[in-house]
Parts: C-alpha cells; structure tokens; sequence
C-alpha cells in the first residue's frame, strides 16, 4: 500500500471519529439540558416543602376565646401576644406592627382550628408552632441575603449616649450598616469618627460591661437593607428566634392541604389537583370510548373508500394541530354558541378530550394492527361474526397497546396548559372546586399564575408545584413504559 | 374470459360417487383479487366422507379457492367473486345466507397453528360459546373432552386444559386446532397445507388424524406436498394458474394423468 | 335534567336486555328449532333498540325545549318504552338478533369516528365565522400588510406583519438548534448505538418529549433569560429582558425529540440492502450514512422539518412566559419580539366581548394560524407516506 492511500484511509477514518463525536456531543447536550433543567427546579423548589414555625406558649384566655363559639375568637391578638412574650423589650407602635409581621396570617387560622379541634384548651397555656411569614420564610432559607458573622478580634467597650450608644476601643474593623452583636443586644453602626462608632440599638444590650475579645460579634449582612424586603431590625429578631432554639422547620403539608392565595407561604395546590383531576375525568370520560371505537372501526370494519381516506388524513392532520386552535374552538363553540359555564372543569375536559382524541385513535389503531390476522382468522374459522372475533379476540390482545396510548394521552391532558387559558380557567380561585361546573384551575395553569407573581416566594412555589407537576407526569409515563415492556408480544 | 381455456373437469368415478353423495358443488367460478385473475372458471363436485386434496405450484389459486368455500375471503377488502358454490345444493353466497353460521358447518384449519393465546380449555370451548351449542359447564365439558379426544390430543393435554394453548408444541397446536375446528361439529372441514409447519412425526399424526376424520367429515385439503394428496386422498384436483386442470381419483391421477401438465408437475418438471 | 335522563334510559336499557334473554332462553327448548342468535344477542337487541329509541326521542325534547325541561326525561322514557314494545315481539327463534345487534354497534363505532371529522369542522366554522366578523370592521389589507400591531390603543391597528417576523425569527431560532442537535442524535441513535444505549437514550428522549411546555416556559423566562442577558451584557450587548433568543433557544430543545424520533423511523425505514451495496465496495460508515442513507432519507427528514416547524410556529406557553408582548418589527435575536401565538393568548385570557375588533381579531390570528400549520402537516405527511410506499 502506498504512503498516499494510506494517508487517505487515516483522514478518511477521521473524519468517521469526527461524525460519531458530533452525534454523541448532539446526544450529551440534550441530556445535559435535561439535567440542567430538572436540577434548576429541583434547587429552585425544595425549599417550598419546607415552611418555619416558631414554637410560642400560647394562652387561650377567656376575654378572646368564647368557649360557647370557639370558632369566632380573637386568635391573631392572642398568637400576637405570645410573639410579643419573647420580645419584652419592644415598645412602640410601629415596631409592635413589625413584629406582628413577621407571623402569616395562617398561624392565627392555624390556632383556630387547633381550639375548635380541642376547646378543653381554651383558658389554658399550652405550646404552639406559629408559621410565620414568607420573608420570614425566605430569610431563614437565604434567599433575603447573606450574613456572616465574625468574632470580635479585640475587647469591646461602648457607652449609652441618649438613646443612641457609642462604642469606642479599636473600631477599625467596623464600617457603617454592620450589627454589633454584644450581650444579647444588636447595635448597628451608623457612623464612625474619631476612633469612636456611633450606633443604634435593634435589641438593647442587657448591660453596658466591656466585651473580651472573642465574646462578641459582627453581623455583616450581603444585601443593603433598603434592596430587601425585609429589614435589620427584623432580621435580628429572627436570629433571636433562632438561636433560642424555638425556630423549627416543618414538612408543608399545607401545600398539597390549602388552596390558592395571595400569601405565597399560605398558597397550596389542593384547588388546582382536585382541579385537573375533574378536568382530566372529563377528558378521559369521552376520549376512551370516542378513541377506542374509532380506532376499531377504522382498523377493523372501515371498507377502504375515500370517506375512510377523508377520516384519516383528517385524524392525522388533527393531532398537529397547535393545541391553542383547540382553545379557540372551546371558547367559540363551548362558552360562546351551547352557553357552557367559563372556568369550569367539564368544558377544560370536554376540549382536553378533542384534544387528545387523535393521539388515543392513533395509538389504539398501531395496537390492533400488531394483533396478527391469524388471531382474527382462526376465530372466523370457528364461527365467529367479525365482530365477535374483534371484540373477544384482537381487542383484549391489543389492549395493552391500547392502554399505553391512554396513558399517553393522558399525560398530554394533564399537562397541557395554552387552550385551557382560552376558556377562563385562569381565574385566581381559592375554593377547593365542588364539581364539574364550578370554577377551577388546573396544575399547569396554576404554575402559570404562580410564574407571573412578583414576590420572590411564588417563585419557590411554582418550581416545586412544577415539581409535583412532574412527578405526576414521570410516573405516568414509567407505568406506560412498564406496560409495553411488560405485554409487549413478539409474534 | 371466453379466451380462458376451460378446465377439464374429470368426474368422480363411479367406485367414490356412488358410496357418497355430493357435498360442494362449484359452478363457473372466477375470483379477482384487485386487477390479478385468480382463479378462472372453476367448476367442482367434492363428496362427503372423503378426502379431496387441492394440489398444484405455489399461487395457483388452491388456496383461495379452499377460502372461497368457507367464504374468508370475505376479509379481503379487494377480493371479488362470480360464479357460486353450494354446500349441500344451497348457495353459500345468498343474500340471506348468514356467513357466521356457515363458518360454523364448514370448519377451517390454517396453515401456521394460531390456537388463541388462551388456556386449552377456552380454545376448544371458544366456539360452542358462541353458537350456544352447550347449556351448561358440565355439557361443554364433555364438548371439550370429545373434541381433544377426537383431534387424538386428550391424553397428553388432559392434566394441564388451563394451561395456554399457545405453549405446546407445533404439532400439538395444529391438532388443538383441529379440535377448536370439530368442537363445533361442523359437516366440512377445510384444511390449508395443515402440516406445512411441522416436522414429519408431527404430520404422520395428523394424517393419520385426517384419516380417522374422514369417516364423519367431508374434508378438503390443501398441501404442497404430492406425497401426502398421495397418502391421505381419495380425489385430487391439480390447480395452475387459477385453473383446475384436472380432477379425479387419487390413485388414477398418481399413476395415469389424462393431462400433460399434471404429469408434468407429478413428475416434477415444474412447480 | 340529562343526568337523570341517562341513568332513566340506563335502567330501562337494562330492563330491556333482561328482558329479551329470558324470552329468547324460553324459546330454546328441547326438540325445538335451534335459536338463530344466543339469548343474550336477544337482550342486546331490544337494550339496543330501547336506548336509540331514547337518544332520538331525548334530542327532540333536547330541541324543542331545552335541556332543562322535564320533557326530556319524558321523552326519553316514552320513546324507549315505544322501541322496546315496537322490538319485543319480533324475538323468535330464527330471528337474527345477533346480525342487527351488530348493526347497531357498527353505527355506533361509525358515529364515534366521526366525532375527529366534526372536530375539524368545528375548528374551521368557529376560527373562520368570527375571523369574518373581523373583517368586517378591519380591512383585510391593513390586516395583511400594516407594520403596526396594537389591537388595545386607540386607535387600534392590526397590523400582523410584525408577529409574523416574531413567529418567523423564534421558530428559525428553534429550528437552528433542533435540527442539527435532533438529526445528529438520531443519526447516532441509528447507526451507531448499542441496544443497550438505545434503552437509555429512547426514554430520556421521551422524557423531554412529556416535559409540558409550561415547565420549559418557566425555565426560559427565569433562567435561560436572565442567563442570556447577563452572559450577552458582560460583554457588552444590549439584551431585552425577554429575548427572542432565550425563548427560541428552549423551544428548540423541546422539538428535538419530535425531530430525532422522527428521523430515526425514516432512517431506519431505509432498507438494510442499500447499506450494504455501500459497505461492499468498502465505504465507511459515516461515508455510508452521508452518501447513501441520508440521500434516500431525505425527503422523510424534510417532512421531520416540515412538522417541527409547524410545532415551533404553534407552540404557546414558551412563548407566552419567556417572549415579549410588544410587538416589535425586528430580527435581531436579542430584541424582544411578540408572536401570534402569544396574541391570541393575551388576547383571549380575561374577559372576552365578541363585537370587539380587539377579541375578533385574536380568532383572525387563530385562522393564519391554522392554515399555516394545516399546510405544513398535511405537506408533510403527504411525504411521510410517499415515502413509506416507495420501501413497503
């Protein structure tokens, strides 16, 4: 063999490495945006499963409490006043307001239920976890800002000044807007000149002795305060809480138990499961017999003319159909011209249903053309009408195929979002929805909503709702892998 | 079709017809599948209580033919017939005839076994289900037990009816067939190259089987192979082309052909 | 009303069938001619005849007095108990209940499979009635040829030109990663994949298929978005927020299982002879692959295109989360730009008054829309089977 033509084979065996490179490379990249995808809202969502509570000692006195009507208690003033407990030193209208925030507004519903539940509580002191706000929330997850904290390298001296306080000793390791942590008090620093800082108290120190080296802390906080929601004062509050020990972090059952709301840390997806459940009953209720009994005719007894060509192009032209055409028929036909209820499940299912109809005929109609004719002739052979040899003998053979196909388009309902917002089922809907005509969301267009809120809070919320959203569809289709790996029949 | 050169239709002898009468009778028939001319001017008396076979080249039109008595053909979207065929002096192609019921008076045996991916049992009893044969379980029992007998599969299958029939051996899946076929006590049964897909102790048992079967049944069977027409046949009708070129007794047509073509194909020039 | 209407003709179909069985089981007697159907084809029978004799007289009622009325389970009631006395005495022992049960389940099957036609017809009428409507008020001209959309200001204008580019520019984006990244990998998955990876890479293929494109939505407008701007403005670039990039970036992604599941059946559909005529003279196999079946797969891989198009053009919920709503006449990437999609979303959500231009000419959107893609799918699967005949 010549150098040349031995040349050429390594540049022709090259360019073989090169074009099998770029089809793996093309194959890695889809996978890697699979990954980087599910890892975003994975990292993104997890937090949301998770909500703080503060332990308080509450006290269900009488003055709030009706024991004849426990349900119409004061119960946000007596959550309140246990919060306040752990504050004494907090004063004034303003800062009490402050404090108040940081509880949600659940925990008062929270203690209700608990009172209602057990009214022997009522005129006792008994121990509650109060669930507290979403910036509350955010903050102990470090989505409000960072803070370090650094063990002061001298000895610490300050003086009351007026309401203010001044700290003097070796300050050139302090700047303007870090917090002083010295017994159990929280001093920011407002200015420093002549060897002396100025500071404000968020929490008063309980003596003014000296601090060691090393018995005392710099809070530095990431964020200036005036870029988050949340301020100094507050953020010292929540460390109190913390590092008493009294702050515990709990599974969020109330986002699968509660219903849409404002308050991102009281927002649940109960609403918009039961939601898609009904929806998605619907859709099923009248694409598996339409579907399966198409899919029969049209594999099984259809005469080959142009009537069965017309149906068939049609079928397959409709399963490319963009899904948001499907939500302008709903709107026209459904809503417009029969009168149907806006946002109510039976017409999301009803437009599911169409929807999905091409993908179940489709899939139905591969399975009972797997069935071998054999099955169907030796059933003719022994007597058998043809539709008794359909229906005793292919169908239940094919049902397998026909169910992986079902899953299929089920999957493709439940997460199906664009026609579903066409028909009024975007509305933002607390109740839990009673039935096929109420008003109800579905998970898919309840991430949507959630996506669009400003507060950073939803943002958690609609990743892990995604997350759910996910779950669902994963297990859907590992059941639909499941059933073919399972039935499939080699013939 | 007045160009086609009409089929010399030997008439049974008079040792065969005279013991037995007529069961199937053909007269002028043409079958197109589509565009293709599949079978040409047929005409054909077969007898009861006999076996006839249907030998000739691959695509000479046995096949279809054998599917037109029991009219399969029906499932063939393209497939078109003239002329008539009567079972017992009755046209099967009536308007009122109902096609379901014919099936079940002319049984039909394929050529790959396709018993039901069911239990033994159900495949037997598949078709006196339908036709509401049996009243009760204890009836179709019997039915079930009868037939198995009868295709020669009892003993072998008697201690395991629930299991799939789909799990025995291809020998033993053509005589489940056999069984399904007889479980509904048709008068004819139709065999397509039967022993095709089995090995040779596997297709003695059948022919043997046929043998037995022919004291009750009028048999029609299709095969490639001249030495089984030979073994199991009292009449043998040679196809080719769509034509039936000749037609007779087995042992006359083996050893004094009256046509050149079948001495042809027995003496294995063609085919 | 139709609730109670239904179980109403439920229990009365029942009834029926009951009824049917038990009189053709006491026609089978011992000696007797033999039954033509089974008893229970008898049942089926008269239950068949009952329950058609109810939908009929039902949807009259339904008609002439509304679905609330009591009249409609009245109707039901008599029409079934009409068709069961009409039917009933007709049982006898050569009567052929079994061939006209038959005939009643075939109609019903012939009624289902219609239901996918009436589906299209539907579509058609409601997308183009209103689309008419528009029309009246707006010029087709304007509509057709104005640069300017901003259906909400007065006065308003319906210019579709700039969705057009904006639908165009995402969808060329999309298809600028989707093709390559989705034919290589089906390529590979072809080709050159063991069984073994096949099994791991089908279903993450399919996995990315199941993702609705509301998570991807999500995902481009709060993290591809920001990711494009910050990496776009470190280096100096103007970036919008909501870019045309970032949007088409995603969506391509999504269509690359559509474009590599297809393509793996076509290339796969080419028969295994042409592959070997290559190798035989001693090609290579990527040689075998560009030469040879890339070739003859080409026109089931531009009907693969064909199709992904259609979807990008068609797809919402990306577009609506992470591309713009104004809607600018522009092609540079990294501008923000509308697509029709997104119009008729934003159009349409909310309240909704059908004398309005404003939510009329979201259904003329919807018309563009339809015949667009209508076009693509049925071109492109007009290919799919040409194809198919020329290796069956």
């Amino acid at each position: 063999m010549t150098e040349v033509r031995k040349g050429l084979i390594a540049k022709r065996y090259a360019t073989e490495r090169r074009f099998r490179i770029y089809g793996a490379t093309a194959l890695a990249l889809t996978a890697l945006f699979i990954v980087f995808l599910l890892a975003d809202i994975v990292i993104k969502g997890l937090p949301a499963f998770t909500e703080p509570r503060v332990k308080l000692d509450v006290t269900g006195a009488a003055d709030k409490v009706d024991a004849a009507k426990p349900a119409a208690g004061d119960y946000e003033a007596i959550v309140r006043e246990a919060l306040r407990a752990r504050f004494p030193t907090v004063s004034g209208r303003a800062e009490r307001r402050k404090l108040n925030g940081l509880l949600s507004q659940g925990a008062a519903d929270d203690l209700r239920r608990m009172v209602v539940a057990d009214p022997a509580l009522i005129g006792k002191t008994f121990p509650f976890a109060a669930l507290l706000s979403d910036d509350a929330d955010l903050f102990y997850k470090g989505r409000q800002t960072g803070v370090a904290l650094t063990k002061g390298a001298t000895s610490l001296q300050f003086a009351e000044s007026g309401e203010a306080y001044v700290i003097t000793g070796d300050v050139a390791g302090l700047s303007p807007g870090q917090i002083v942590l010295v017994n159990e008090g929280a001093l920011r620093i407002t200015g420093i000149a002549n060897g002396a800082a100025q500071a404000e108290a968020l929490a008063r120190p309980v003596t003014l002795n000296p601090a060691a080296a090393g018995g005392w802390n710099i809070m530095t906080l990431a964020k200036p305060e005036a870029d988050r929601r949340i301020s100094d004062q507050e953020i010292i509050w929540l460390e109190e809480l913390k590092s008493e020990g009294v702050v515990e972090k709990a599974f969020a059952t109330r986002f699968f138990t509660s219903g849409d709301s404002r308050e991102p840390e009281l927002a649940g997806l109960r609403g918009a499961l039961v939601g898609s459940l009904l929806t998605v009953l619907v859709a099923l209720a009248l694409s598996i017999p339409l579907g399966v009994a198409a899919a029969i005719y049209l594999e099984e007894f259809a005469a080959k003319n142009r009537l069965t060509d017309i149906i068939e192009v049609n079928i397959n032209n409709l399963a490319a159909v963009p899904s948001i055409i499907f939500g302008l028929l709903g709107l026209a036909m459904f809503l417009s011209f029969f009168g149907l209820p806006r946002s109510a499940p039976l017409v999301g299912g009803l437009v599911l249903a169409l929807l999905v109809l091409p993908t179940i005929i489709i899939a139905a109609r591969a399975a009972l053309k797997a069935v071998p004719p054999s099955i169907k002739e030796a059933a003719l052979g022994v007597g058998a009408s043809h539709q008794q040899a359909v229906f005793h003998h292919v169908l239940p053979l094919a049902l397998p195929g026909i169910l992986t196909g079902i899953i299929l388009g089920l999957a493709r309902a439940f997460g199906e979002t664009a026609p579903l917002l066409m028909i009024g089922m975007v509305a933002f809907i607390v109740d839990i929805p009673k039935g096929f005509e109420s008003a109800a969301t579905v998970l898919p267009v309840q991430i949507f909503l959630w996506s669009d809120l400003p507060e950073i809070a939803f943002q958690s919320k609609t990743a892990a709702a995604i997350m759910v959203l996910l779950a669902v569809l994963f297990s859907l289709n590992a059941v639909a892998i499941y059933l073919r790996r399972r039935f499939e029949r080699r013939w | 079709m007045d160009m086609m050169p009409q089929a010399v239709v030997t008439p049974p002898s008079p040792r065969i017809m005279a013991e037995r009468q007529v069961r199937i009778e053909a007269r002028d028939v043409n079958i197109f599948y589509g565009e293709k001319h599949a079978i040409k001017n047929l005409s054909i008396a077969i007898p009861d209580r006999a076996v006839s076979s249907f030998i000739g080249p691959s695509g000479c039109g046995k096949s279809t033919f054998l599917r037109a008595i029991n009219r399969m053909n029906d499932t063939i979207p393209t497939c078109r017939m003239t002329g008539d065929i009567t079972l017992d002096g009755n046209s099967i192609y009536d308007r009122d005839l109902d096609v379901v019921q014919l099936r079940a008076k002319i049984g039909m045996v394929f050529q790959k076994p396709n018993p039901f991916p069911k239990s033994i049992y159900e495949n037997v009893a598949y078709g006196p289900r339908i036709h509401g044969i049996s009243n009760s379980k204890t009836e179709l029992d019997e039915i079930v037990e009868k037939s198995l007998k009868r295709a020669g599969l009892w003993e072998e299958v008697k201690d395991r009816l629930n299991h799939p029939g789909t799990g025995l051996s291809g020998g033993q899946q053509q005589r489940l067939c056999i069984a399904s076929a007889i479980a509904v006590s048709p008068e004819v049964i139709l065999m397509d190259e039967p022993c095709s897909a089995l090995d040779p102790i596997a297709t003695a048992r059948i022919e043997e089987l046929i043998d037995e079967l022919k004291q009750n049944y009028c048999i029609v069977i299709v095969t490639h192979s001249m030495q089984q027409a030979a073994r199991v046949s009292q009449l043998t009708a040679f196809f080719h082309l769509g034509i039936l070129v000749e037609f007779g007794d087995t042992d006359e047509m083996f050893t004094a052909p009256q046509e050149k073509r079948t001495q042809d194909y027995i003496t294995g020039r063609f085919g | 009303m139709l609730v109670w209407t239904v179980l109403l003709a439920s229990v009365l179909a029942v009834g029926a069938f009951l009824a049917g069985q038990t009189r053709a089981s006491a026609l089978r007697v011992a000696g007797g001619p033999a039954l033509h159907s089974l008893p229970t084809y008898h049942g089926l029978f008269l239950a068949s005849g009952v329950i058609t004799g109810a939908v009929v007289a039902g949807l009259a009622a339904i008609l002439l007095f509304g679905t609330q009325s009591i009249a409609v389970p009245a109707a039901a009631a008599i029409g079934a108990a009409g068709a069961g006395a009409a039917l009933y005495p007709r049982i006898a022992s050569a009567f052929r209940a079994r061939n006209l049960f038959e005939r009643f389940v075939l109609a019903v099957l012939v009624l289902c499979s219609a239901v996918a036609v009436l589906t299209t017809i539907g579509i058609v009428f409601s997308v183009v009635f209103e689309t008419i409507v528009f029309f009246r008020q707006v010029s087709p001209l304007e509509f057709l040829f104005s640069a300017q959309w901003s259906p909400t200001s007065t006065p308003a204008s319906f210019g579709i030109l700039p969705l057009l580019v904006g639908t165009l520019l995402i969808t060329f984006i999309a298809i600028l990663v989707a093709g390559p990244l989705g034919l290589l990998s089906a390529i590979y998955m072809a080709e050159y994949a063991s069984g073994r990876m096949r099994s791991v890479l089908k279903p993450l293929l399919e996995m990315l298929a199941g993702i609705p494109t509301v998570v991807l939505g999500f995902f481009a407008a709060l993290t591809v978005a920001p990711l494009i701007r910050g990496s776009g403005e470190s280096i100096g670039l103007t970036v919008a927020s909501e870019s045309a990039l970032a949007a088409g970036l995603v969506m391509g992604m999504m269509i690359v299982p559509l474009i590599s599941s297809l393509s793996d059946d076509i290339i796969n559909a080419v028969p295994q002879s042409l592959r070997d005529g290559s190798y035989a003279m001693g090609a290579t196999k990527s040689e075998t692959i560009k030469r040879v079946v890339l070739p003859a797969a080409l026109p089931g891989i531009v009907s693969a295109f064909m199709l992904a198009i259609s979807r990008a053009i068609g797809e919402t919920m990306i577009v609506v989360m992470a591309a713009g709503l104004a809607a600018n006449l522009s092609i540079n990437p990294l501008a923000a730009v509308t697509t029709i999609t997104v119009q008729i979303a934003t159009l349409l959500v909310g309240d909704q008054e059908f004398d309005s231009p404003k939510t009329l000419s979201a259904f003329a959107l919807g018309f563009v829309l339809f015949i667009f893609t209508l076009a693509l799918n049925y071109i492109a699967l007009r290919i799919v089977q040409k194809y198919r005949e020329q290796y069956d």
